[in-house]
């Protein structure tokens, strides 16, 4: 089994999802899965089946749209793409998450050097 | 902000679409396990292997489309359905009990509605006139003699209406219209109707607007003016058949043409404000200068300028009314009235507040009853599903969830209860809405509506809540292994909830038995008004209206009266015949009566209600000559002037001596007194008499006639033979109906049976739903303690022993019950005291009555489990289980 896998904070896996279209751009939910789990180096718990609750709930916000469409190697697949305020979405969400990670990195290296400020 | 809402909508249709949506995510499920197994596949996998590599990470699909509804649909919407969907699958496969309900909770709602509609329209609901509270009432204070002393002369109105600077107007009508005092002669019969003389500006001051036409205007109040009428509503639909046309023309009224100005609107119901029970059909000018000469005929109703209090008013109506004369024209007549102004719909509905309140708490105790009782039905099926419910826990079915299930149920329940209540309600209001010989004020108007609507969907959930609270808490809170353990019988929770149904129909008993004791109060005083000696007979009396022109000379009247007594007496089974121009419990007038010399009340007059008479009336009534005699033909238009008193006068004015013989001055002469009779109830069976006088019709001057007939036949039956008479008389007589003396009683006392019927019906819906409580109860208990039982009479124990054990602990319950009702019933007493006649609150045969009969019924719901207990074979009983 090896190490345990991270379990994702609730509304990471949007933001990821929301990220990877971006990079990517237009892509069907098992490459969005795959993406996700390779730029995570493996780390990440994701049950590939739950990327379709986030995806129809960020389809429903409106900040990406869907289309079937064929697949590389002639399979019929649905492809998500990222729309304008789905960018901005990204863009606001990604603020957030940087500024919280470093306040957490901060708080979490102040406790490792044993809190003699 | 709008992208939640965006989502939120986009939920609402996807919550509709989840077929397409979810054949949808399958097929891209399916072709991402395709992409994967082709990049597994393309790395060398075997196909078997691939397929698994694929399906693994993906995790479950079940979850991931549970995920995925949850993700865009209502979640909580699907949950509700789901609990729905459970439901009504339960109450299919429990048809019985969802029946029950139903139809207990139908009877509840249904009662508890047409209350509300009823009170809503005689108490909540503003008059339907424009800016009713504005709208004021003005009488004289203390009224001693009927409708005389609640109205004024035309005047003192006059000067009232100039001096005044209270009012934006002053208005008001004849108040001693007698029914059909007109008749309508078209092709067919004549046809009798009704018709109120409106002085001016009487429809402006209420506020009304004609639906066609117009309202009368000033010149058509003056004398000789071209006469005029306005129809109600009703008449027109009825009569005319709605013509719109009829404005211009016009209608032969007791022989000449009037004009038709205009149509009342529907909304407008001069009976049901004015004078409950009535029905008016037309109204014409009431000109001030016909009645100068007359007494007080005119009814007020002012509309008060916007900002001016009612206090205000009435102070400065103190000023003004003692300072009016009764007649310029006659100066000694003197002055001096006065005015208490009441808000017109206080004068309307003031005395019936504390009967429909009443009422109201009469139709809540119903409900509570109801709700005890379903509680008390849940309770046992929530024993009985004790088992499903540990089952369902046990699968992880949290206790919201399952409390949430048992109050769907009861919502589901509740409303289908509240659809058949409002059904019900329906029914009772619009049969209420056509009962015109109530006379309660406003009782047309009483409908289903907007309100009652809402207050039935409240009470319905209401409902709900209280009785599925409580079993959904128990049950869901028990124990779940000791719940799956608990085979039922004999178990220390089962004790626990037999302890708290006890206590549910403890209190159901206790509920029934203040609805009892009211109605039986009630009840009782009702029977002492029909027992109430009226001082005339009127069963067996019937009368009608009779026509005729005798042009104003008193020997042609005479004349005309005695050949229709003669002919009328001639009808086969006619025993006594009569006739007055006014009936008793009907139209009331006073003059003033004072003894020639005597001192009472300083020699004033003293005002009496008149009856003018043909010799025999007094026996065609019933009525009771204490003294003296009867007046006769004899007693002619020149001969000397005689009068007939009753008691109460003839007590008043000449105290201790025999009145026989002796002068009163009255009716603006004097007149020797000849006999004295028996008091009358004249204005309804429970106030008592008063002042009153007969004159004969040979020597005062009539309104109208009405022949009284004295019969063993039914009114029906005679009906014929009796019109026919009157036409051969006078062709011109009007189609007008016999009407049994009862009516005029029946109509008097109506208010008062329709309370009495309204409490009693519940107090029997009480009496039953307790008896079905019990019934529960004990037949729960008796199916609980089958092997308790089996083994005592294994034991020996008779099954008499058992009936009796049985039937004693369903007294037990009872007389608890009956002990804590009688507590409530004396407060219940308090509340109603006002409402009873001749019967104390605290009537100790109605209450032993009571509690009499709900041991009875008690005994004999319990008596049918008991039989089942005693039947046991002990075998049997024992084997089981």
């Amino acid at each position: 089994m090896g190490k345990a896998k991270l379990d994702l904070l609730q509304g990471t896996l949007d933001l990821m999802v929301l990220r990877t279209l971006a990079v990517l751009g237009p892509l069907h939910g098992y490459g969005i899965a795959r993406r996700i789990e390779q730029v995570s180096g493996n780390e990440v718990l994701l049950n590939q089946g739950t990327i379709y609750a986030s995806l129809v709930r960020l389809q429903q916000r409106g900040w990406i749209t869907a289309a079937w469409g064929t697949s590389g190697n002639n399979r019929r697949a649905k492809f998500y793409s990222l729309t304008k305020s789905g960018r901005r979405q990204l863009a606001d969400d990604a603020r957030y998450w940087q500024r919280l990670s470093s306040v957490m990195d901060r708080v979490l290296a102040w406790q490792a050097e044993g809190g003699d400020k | 902000m709008t992208d939640s809402l965006r989502q939120a909508l986009n939920r609402l249709r996807a919550f509709f679409r989840k077929e397409p949506l979810d054949r949808d995510l399958d097929a891209e499920m399916a072709a991402h396990l395709e992409l994967a197994i082709d990049e597994n596949l393309r790395r060398g996998i075997a196909p078997e292997e691939a397929r698994r590599q694929a399906l693994v990470p993906f995790g479950g699909v079940e979850q991931a489309r549970e995920r995925h509804r949850e993700a865009r649909g209502l979640p909580a919407l699907d949950t509700l359905l789901q609990d729905l969907r459970y439901t009504f699958r339960t109450l299919r496969r429990d048809r019985g009990f969802a029946l029950i309900a139903v139809l207990i909770l139908g009877l509840g709602i249904g009662a508890n509605v047409a209350v509300f509609s009823v009170v809503d329209t005689i108490l909540l609901r503003p008059l339907p006139f424009r800016d009713p509270q504005q709208l004021v009432r003005i009488v004289e204070k203390n009224p001693t003699s009927g409708e005389s002393s609640k109205t004024y002369t035309a005047d003192a109105t006059e000067d009232f209406q100039q001096q005044n600077h209270s009012f934006q107007s002053v208005s008001g009508y004849f108040a001693f219209t007698p029914p059909d005092n007109f008749k309508l002669i078209g092709k067919d019969q004549p046809t009798p109707v009704t018709g109120i003389l409106a002085a001016e500006g009487f429809f402006q001051t209420l506020g009304v607007e004609p639906s066609l036409g117009r309202l009368f205007r000033a010149e058509e109040f003056v004398k000789h003016a071209q006469p005029v009428t306005l129809l109600s509503y009703p008449f027109w639909m009825r009569r005319l058949g709605g013509d719109r046309n009829i404005v211009g023309k016009a209608i032969n009224l007791d022989g000449a043409p009037v004009t038709v100005v205009g149509v009342l609107p529907a909304t407008f119901d001069f009976g049901s404000v004015f004078s409950p029970g009535a029905k008016i059909d037309l109204f014409v000018p009431y000109c001030m200068d016909d009645f100068r000469e007359d007494g007080n005929d005119l009814a007020l109703v002012g509309r008060l300028k916007p900002g001016v209090s009612l206090a205000a008013a009435q102070s400065e109506a103190d000023q003004l009314f003692p300072q009016l004369y009764f007649a310029h024209h006659h100066p000694d007549w003197g002055k001096g009235y006065t005015g208490q102004l009441t808000e017109l719909k206080q004068y309307v509905n003031g005395k019936l507040r504390r009967a429909l309140t009443v009422l109201w708490c009469a139709a809540g105790l119903i409900l509570l009853i109801v709700c005890v009782n379903l509680s008390n039905l849940l309770l046992a099926r929530a024993a009985a599903r004790g088992k499903e419910f540990a089952m369902r826990s046990a699968l992880g079915a949290g206790r919201g969830r399952l409390i949430r299930q048992l109050l769907t149920e009861s919502l589901v329940l509740s409303l289908a209860g509240a659809f058949l209540g409002a059904g019900i309600a329906f029914g009772v209001t619009s049969y209420l809405a056509r009962q015109g010989s109530i006379a309660l004020p406003m009782l047309g108007f009483v409908r289903v509506d907007g309100a009652a609507l809402a207050w039935t969907l409240s009470i319905a959930i209401l409902a709900a809540l209280l009785f599925g609270l409580a079993p959904g808490l128990r049950s869901s809170g028990r124990n779940l292994t000791e719940a799956l353990k608990d085979s039922g019988p004999g178990m220390s929770e089962g004790r626990k909830h037999d302890r708290m149904r006890s206590a549910l129909v403890v209190s159901e008993v206790a509920l029934a038995c203040v609805l009892l004791v009211g109605a039986g109060l009630l009840l009782r005083s009702f029977l002492r008004v029909l027992d109430v000696d009226l001082g005339f007979e009127p069963s067996r009396a019937a009368a009608i209206s009779v026509d005729y022109a005798d042009g104003g000379s008193p020997d042609k009247r005479a004349a005309i009266w005695q050949e229709v007594l003669r002919q009328a007496s001639g009808i086969p089974g006619v025993e006594a015949a009569g006739i007055s121009d006014n009936l008793p419990m009907s139209r009331n007038r006073s003059w003033g009566i004072r003894a020639k010399g005597g001192d009472y009340d300083g020699g004033k007059y003293q005002g009496a209600f008149v009856y003018i008479v043909s010799p025999g009336y007094f026996k065609a009534m019933g009525m009771r000559l204490i003294e003296g005699r009867d007046f006769s033909w004899k007693d002619a238009p020149k001969s000397e002037k005689v009068i007939v008193i009753n008691e109460t006068v003839a007590r008043k004015l000449w105290q201790g001596q025999d009145p026989i013989g002796r002068t009163a001055e009255a009716g603006g002469g004097k007149a020797r007194v000849i006999g004295v009779i028996a008091d009358v109830h004249e204005t309804n069976a429970e106030e008592g008499a008063r002042w009153q006088m007969y004159f004969p019709a040979s020597q005062a001057g009539p309104e109208g006639a009405y022949l009284v007939l004295r019969s063993k036949l039914p009114p029906p039956a005679l009906a014929p033979s009796v019109m026919r008479t009157l036409r051969q008389l006078n062709p011109g007589q009007p189609a007008t109906e016999f009407k049994p003396i009862q009516t005029l009683v029946d109509h008097a006392t109506s208010p008062r049976r329709f309370f009495m019927l309204l409490v009693s019906v519940f107090a029997g819906l009480g009496l039953l739903l307790a008896s079905l409580g019990i019934y529960g109860v004990i037949s729960y208990t008796v199916a609980r303690q089958r092997q308790e039982i089996g083994i005592r009479m294994a034991l020996g124990a008779t099954q008499g022993n058992v009936l009796q054990g049985v039937l004693s602990r369903t007294l037990r319950l009872t007389l608890v019950g009956i002990m804590t009702g009688m507590i409530g019933s004396f407060a219940a007493g308090r509340l109603i005291a006002s409402l009873l006649f001749e019967t104390r609150p605290t009537d100790p045969a109605t209450f032993a009555a009571m509690a009499g009969l709900l041991c009875t019924v008690a005994l004999i719901a319990g008596y049918f489990p008991a039989h089942r207990a005693a039947r046991i074979d002990p075998m049997v009983a024992l084997r089981i289980e």
